[in-house]
This record gives structure tokens, sequence and C-alpha cells, in this order.
């Protein structure tokens, strides 16, 4: 990738561009309301930008500002390099053109941004609440929302209307013909079932809601809803400083916390310019690849217990259990681990380490090897997951999809392979890439990405150099003892990261990193104050579970559940 | 309890009560509400390792109707509120409640607008389980102090603890 964005967008929207920077490597521009959708479009469209991907829409609050909100949008071409960022302003109470005709993702992305910050989009097909609830008042994220303003819901929202309750599938599209009647049953239209799932089901595996009408065991229309498990992450973040916040990304996808904790680390030392040492990198890339394979082994685990399969989890958590042991040892929590800091990590790796890790990797190619003996050529299985969920690799980068999901559908696409992190371009491993874009190709891709894990831990452990953990950048790491104790400098620089945190300079920036289900990045907005400014979370599940909808239309509702425990959804990130 | 090996019909005395909590305590359904991390290990605590089947708890079920302990394994926010607090209405009695984690037990370290500080404000709450998450034995031993709690509860421990839960 050659091309500048910003010298294309220049040339082609002169006239449009009140304002462009490239702070950080990151190409960012902000556009004139008006001609928002047709640089939106044009940056999707361009031959040299080929943004194919809206990664987020995410709003930012200046009080002071006459033009109160910033909405930003997160774009990304499949080549490597070509990453954009549209700003447009918006003044409070004022609206913005919807993106959802050119992204199926923008509608969640939209839904989100106008029920934490109040700003409209127009022409959006539904633009309700998403992640607080209905009875909720006022926007949460807007700087005049105090934090600890909690507000009761007292009865839970319902999702489908009045309107498609009493028959009305026919018009929304889903009527006779889809769903095998013929025109002269027409009243059985009304004999459609609604059936809630969620948000406490076994089959959603966590806090997720679906509300379906079914026609027999056919989904003819469904509605979905999030925001269960919305912990204010973002909130939170703004109220803490920036090393405060990484217990935080523990919880924002669990199961995989080592890789969240990499990811956040990552983002913030790109908005200070500090380098890792050599050790520390390795030791991430270790843990990191360590968390996709215990992410992905509940993933498979629990949409093999969906669909009947209940051995097989045993045998992927006893694999699980042998991880556990090596994180315990290495963080002193089995699960929401806190391993890195800005700037390296939080311990050295313990005496053990290696063989510890390797015991337990021999054990989890013992699971895969049960599992799979079980169930990749096994017939019932086969038939439950075998052409289920077809996601075609357009309609995937449409809906913003990434990660495993993405790859099963047939697009190699990997930001280890595009945007190389941590020392990633050095290390041997292939990028398992799907053909169908179904259910069994979801398990088997991640199934491969395991084995891939293994291969680079294992390269990890061989290279492992000596050395420190933590960069001796002053502005993120604590002076050494010595210096404390007989040096005035010392003493105040130990003081200062203690009382006050990491100072990082104002100005924004968009850190990624490859996560167990996708690209998870972190959109970091400074002001200098010791604490982000805005702090928005791009989770990788986020516009998958958006597509869930549209995925289920026409399905039977036995193959919904086989479908999304495969997507991996955690509510942990995707609420946040 | 006496046992009288000697008469013809090898008999048992006991008072009501104790036989009654007995086989309550050793056959608790439970019916994980599981949220978020927490249910996690919840996963570890039913799985081999630790197997909460030893303890007489493997009856996991889905159902409310079906069960008698509700683990609130996870945060709860104040959109899942409405829904935890059906669950719990929808559960026959006698049942128990423990709150898994910080989260459950006060919200833990979310403070903020979307989190419910603590399920007692809602339901009645018998365990607290300390971790942010509870490691598998932590559950364990959560699950045994409800055993004991379960031994030494009145006949008409119903009664009793929702005239507390009114009068608190």
């Amino acid at each position: 990738m050659t091309a500048r964005p910003l010298e294309i967008l220049r040339e082609r929207f002169a006239a449009d561009l009140i304002e462009s920077s490239d702070y950080l490597g990151d190409a960012s521009v902000t556009v004139r309301r008006e001609s928002l959708i047709d640089v939106l479009r044009f940056c999707r469209d361009d031959s040299r930008l080929r943004c194919v991907l809206l990664l987020d829409v995410a709003g930012v609050d200046w009080p002071g500002r006459k033009e109160r909100f910033d909405v930003v949008y997160l774009l990304r071409g499949l080549d490597p390099g070509c990453r954009l960022r549209v700003k447009v302003r918006v003044a409070e109470g004022g609206s913005v053109p919807t993106a959802c005709g050119l992204w199926k993702s923008a509608e969640w992305h939209e839904r989100e941004a106008y029920d934490l910050f109040g700003m409209k989009f127009d022409g959006h097909p539904d633009l309700r609440r998403l992640l607080t609830h209905h009875q909720f008042e006022g926007h949460a994220l807007r700087k005049d929302y105090p934090i600890e303003k909690g507000q009761m819901c007292y009865v839970p929202e319902l999702l489908l209307t009045d309107e498609e309750l009493s028959g009305g599938a026919a018009r929304v599209g889903y009527g006779p013909d889809t769903v095998g009647l013929s025109d002269a049953d027409e009243e059985i239209q009304s004999d459609f079932l609604p059936v809630n799932i969620g948000p406490s089901h076994p089959a959603t595996h966590g806090a997720l809601r679906v509300e379906a009408l079914l026609d027999g065991e056919t989904i003819v229309h469904s509605r979905t809803e999030i925001g269960y498990l919305h912990r204010c992450f973002e909130k939170e973040a703004e109220d803490h400083t920036w090393q405060q916040i990484i217990p935080y990304t523990d919880r924002l996808n669990y199961v995989s916390s080592l890789t969240n904790n990499v990811g956040y680390a990552l983002a913030v030392e790109k908005m200070l310019g500090v380098t890792v040492p050599e050790r520390a990198q390795v030791i991430r890339v270790i843990v990191g690849e360590m968390g996709r394979i215990m992410d992905h082994l509940v993933c498979i685990g629990a949409n093999l217990v969906d669909i009947g399969a209940l051995t097989n989890f045993w045998y992927f958590f006893n694999a699980r259990e042998w991880m556990y042991k090596v994180v315990e040892r290495l963080c002193g929590e089995r699960l929401t681990t806190s391993y890195t800091r800005v700037g390296g990590l939080y311990r050295d790796l313990y005496e053990g380490f290696e063989d510890d890790l390797t015991l337990a990797l021999t054990k989890v190619e013992e699971g895969l090897a049960d599992v799979t003996g079980l169930v990749q050529r096994n017939r019932i299985f086969m038939d439950r997951c075998v052409g289920v969920g077809v996601m075609s690799a357009a309609d995937a980068l449409s809906w913003g999809w990434t990660g495993p999901c993405l790859r099963a559908s047939g697009v190699d696409f990997d930001l280890r392979k595009v945007a190389p992190y941590s020392g990633y371009e050095t290390y041997d491993f292939d990028i398992p890439v799907g053909e169908n874009g179904d259910a069994y190709d979801r398990i088997l891709v991640r199934i491969e990405e395991m084995y891939q894990s293994m291969r680079i831990i294992r390269q990890g452990l061989e290279r492992m150099p000596d050395g420190p953990i933590q960069s001796t950048d002053r502005r993120v790491a604590m002076p050494p003892k010595d210096e404390v104790y007989n040096s005035i400098e010392g003493m105040m620089n130990h003081f200062k990261l203690v009382f006050d945190g990491i100072q990082v300079p104002a100005g924004e920036a968009y850190g990624f990193t490859e996560g167990a289900n996708g690209e998870l990045g972190f959109y970091m907005v400074s002001d200098g104050g010791g604490h982000p400014y805005r702090m928005k979370v791009r989770p990788p599940c986020f516009p998958i579970f958006a597509s869930f909808n549209s995925m289920m239309k026409g399905q039977m509702v036995a193959d919904a559940v086989a479908t999304l425990g495969g997507l991996n959804i955690i509510a942990g990130e995707l609420d946040r | 309890m006496g046992v009288a090996l000697d008469h013809p019909s090898n008999f048992m005395t006991t008072k009501l009560r104790q036989a009654v909590n007995w086989g309550r305590k050793y056959s608790l359904w439970p019916m994980p509400f599981g949220t978020a991390c927490c249910a996690i290990e919840f996963m570890g605590s039913v799985s081999s390792m630790t197997d909460l089947s030893r303890f007489g708890a493997e009856a996991v079920r889905f159902s409310p109707r079906q069960s008698d302990l509700l683990l609130v394994a996870g945060t709860i926010s104040y959109k899942q509120a409405p829904i935890l607090k059906r669950v719990y209405e929808q559960m026959a009695e006698p049942k128990w409640v423990v709150a898994m984690g910080v989260c459950a037990s006060s919200g833990g370290f979310y403070n903020n607008y979307g989190t419910v500080q603590g399920i007692d404000t809602i339901i009645p709450c018998d365990i607290y389980v300390a971790g942010c998450p509870p490691t598998p034995e932590n559950l364990l031993s959560a699950l045994v102090q409800l055993q004991n709690r379960v031994q030494h509860e009145g006949l008409d421990a119903v009664k009793e603890r929702h005239s507390d839960s009114q009068t608190a």
C-alpha cells in the first residue's frame, strides 16, 4: 500500500475538509456534514483506498464547543496500512446522515452513538437505545452525566412490536413466500409464535437476548437486544488513570484476558511512543497466543455443547485447566490476569514456566486430538453444522466482521500478518482460511488457529531473550529503588507516577491488535489530563452479533443455536 | 438420631427437620444465572477438576422452576435487574441464593450508572462469595457453607426468610 490516504482525500474533497492530520500515523480528516456520505462512499469505493470495513463509530463530547459532538468513523481497508478516520461535527440536538446505506455494520454502531451521546442519524432505520435500558433518561457518555447516577429499570423491554406480533411479519418482508405458506393460508400468519430467548439462557452463553417470531420451527422474524452486561467500561476509563484501566480490560473479553491486556498496553504505548524491551515483546506474544488458545477452547467447547456434544466440553475444559495452572502461577489469577503494564509487564516469567507451558500445550494437543477425532467427520455433527449459518465474504465485510469468523468466510485477513506488532513478522505461522463461511468452517478455522498459536508459542519459548521486561522510559516506568531513596529526581518521579499516573500527551490514536475473535481496537483521545478523555473500544464480536438477526431469517431455531455458539459472542466486550 | 439395630424392624429415629434438611442440602439444584466472567469460573467448578457433583449439586438446571439454588454469577446491570428478579420469583420454595463474586455481592469495582450495587438490593441473598472471579474452590466452600445453613434451618425457613427480607 503506497497510496497516502490524506493526499487522495485532499485532492478529491478540497472544499469539504475542515481539518486533516496524520498524528502518530493515523490519517484523520474532519469533513463537512453535508459531504460526509460522499466522503465515506469515496473511501469505500476508491480503488486506492478500498476501506471496505467500517470498524466503529465513536462519539466524542466537547462540551465547550459550539458544535458539541464529534462523530468518528473508523475505516479500514484490507490492504496493509490503509486506515482512515473520518470525523464530522454535530451540535447538541443536531443530526448526521446515516451510513447504513454504505455498510450494514453502521446500524448498531450508530445506535450506540445515539444511545450514549444523543446525536441523531437521519435516515437510520431503527434508531433506538442499544446499551442502556429503555427507561434510561439522558445520555450516559456525555461529560455532564455523572458516572454514578444509576437508573432503575422496572420492566424488561418488549422487542417485537405489536404490528410484528399480530401477523405483521409480512410487512417486514418475510411473508408467506419465504416461509412456504401459500397465499390462501394468510390467516395463519397471525399464528406465528413469539419466543423469547435470553438474556438468561444456556444457549446464549452470556447476557444476550433474541426475540423470534416462529412459524413452526422456522424463524420468520427476530430482533436482538444487547446491553445486559453494560458495565460502562468507557465511562470508567474516563474516571481512571491510564494504568488503572488495565484490570478493566481483563473483563472485556474475560475468556482471553491476556490478549486484551496486550492490546490495551500496545495502544497506550502507541500514544506515548514508548518501545518495549525485546524480552517483554516475546512474552507478550506468548501470553497473547495463550489467550487465543484458551478463548477458542471455550468457544468450540460451548458450541459443541449447544449441539449436544457435551463430552468434548470436558475434554477442552481439562486442557484449559492446564493452561489456567500456568496463568495462575504467572499472574496470580486464573481469569482476570492484568498481566501487562504500559511499557512492559507486571512481572517476569517464573522459574519453570517453560516446562509448565510445554506440558500444558501437550495437554491442549491431546484435547484437540480427542475432540477432532470425535467430531470432525462425525455425521451428526456435520449435519448440524455444514451449510448452517452461512455468511458470504462480501456480507461479512459489510457487517464489519474480522478475525476467525471472517477468515472462515474465505477472507485471508489477519492483523498479525497485515500490520504486525510485537515482532509477529518474525514468527513462522500460517493463517487458516475457510471456504464456505458456515458454522463448520468457523469451528475448523478455530481448531487450526490453536495449532498455529502453539507453533508461535514454541518459537517464542525457543528464542526467549534475556533482559529487562519493563521499558526504562521514565514517563511510564518506576525508577529503581536506589534512585528513589538517594535522589530527589528519582523520588519525585516515583511520587508523580504513583499519584498522578502516566501522563499521555494530548492527541488521539487508534491502537489495534488481533484479538481472539477479531480486531480488538482502542480509539483513545487524550487531553493531557492524566485520564483518557475518551476511550472507545472496538470489540470484535459487536459487529458479528449485529449481523445475527439477518443470518437467522428463514433458519430453524436449532440452527440459530448451533450458529450462535460458533460466533463466540462474549457479553463482556459486546456490551462493555 | 437414634438407631435401633437390635429391634426386629431395625428402625431409626430422628427429627423430621433434620431428615428433611439432610435431603435438601445434598440435592441442591443450581440454576446458574451467569452473566459475566464468573460464569466461566462456574464452568470450571462443574468440570472435571473440581467437580461440583461431589457435593450433590451437579443437576444444573437452566429453568428456575426446576431449581432451588440461584447462583448469580456475574455483574447485574440495571437492564438485567428486572429479569433477575423475575427468575427469582419463578423459583419454587424452598430456595437459596448465592452471590458469586464481588459484582453480584456489591457491584465490585463497577461503581457506575449501569451496574446494580449488589443483588441484595433486588432479591434476598444467603451467601456472598468473595473474588473477582472467585476460584472454583471458593465456590465449593460457599456451597458447603450453604449446606450447613440449610441443615440448621427450621422447616418454615421460608416464612422466616421472607419476614427477614421485609424488615431488612
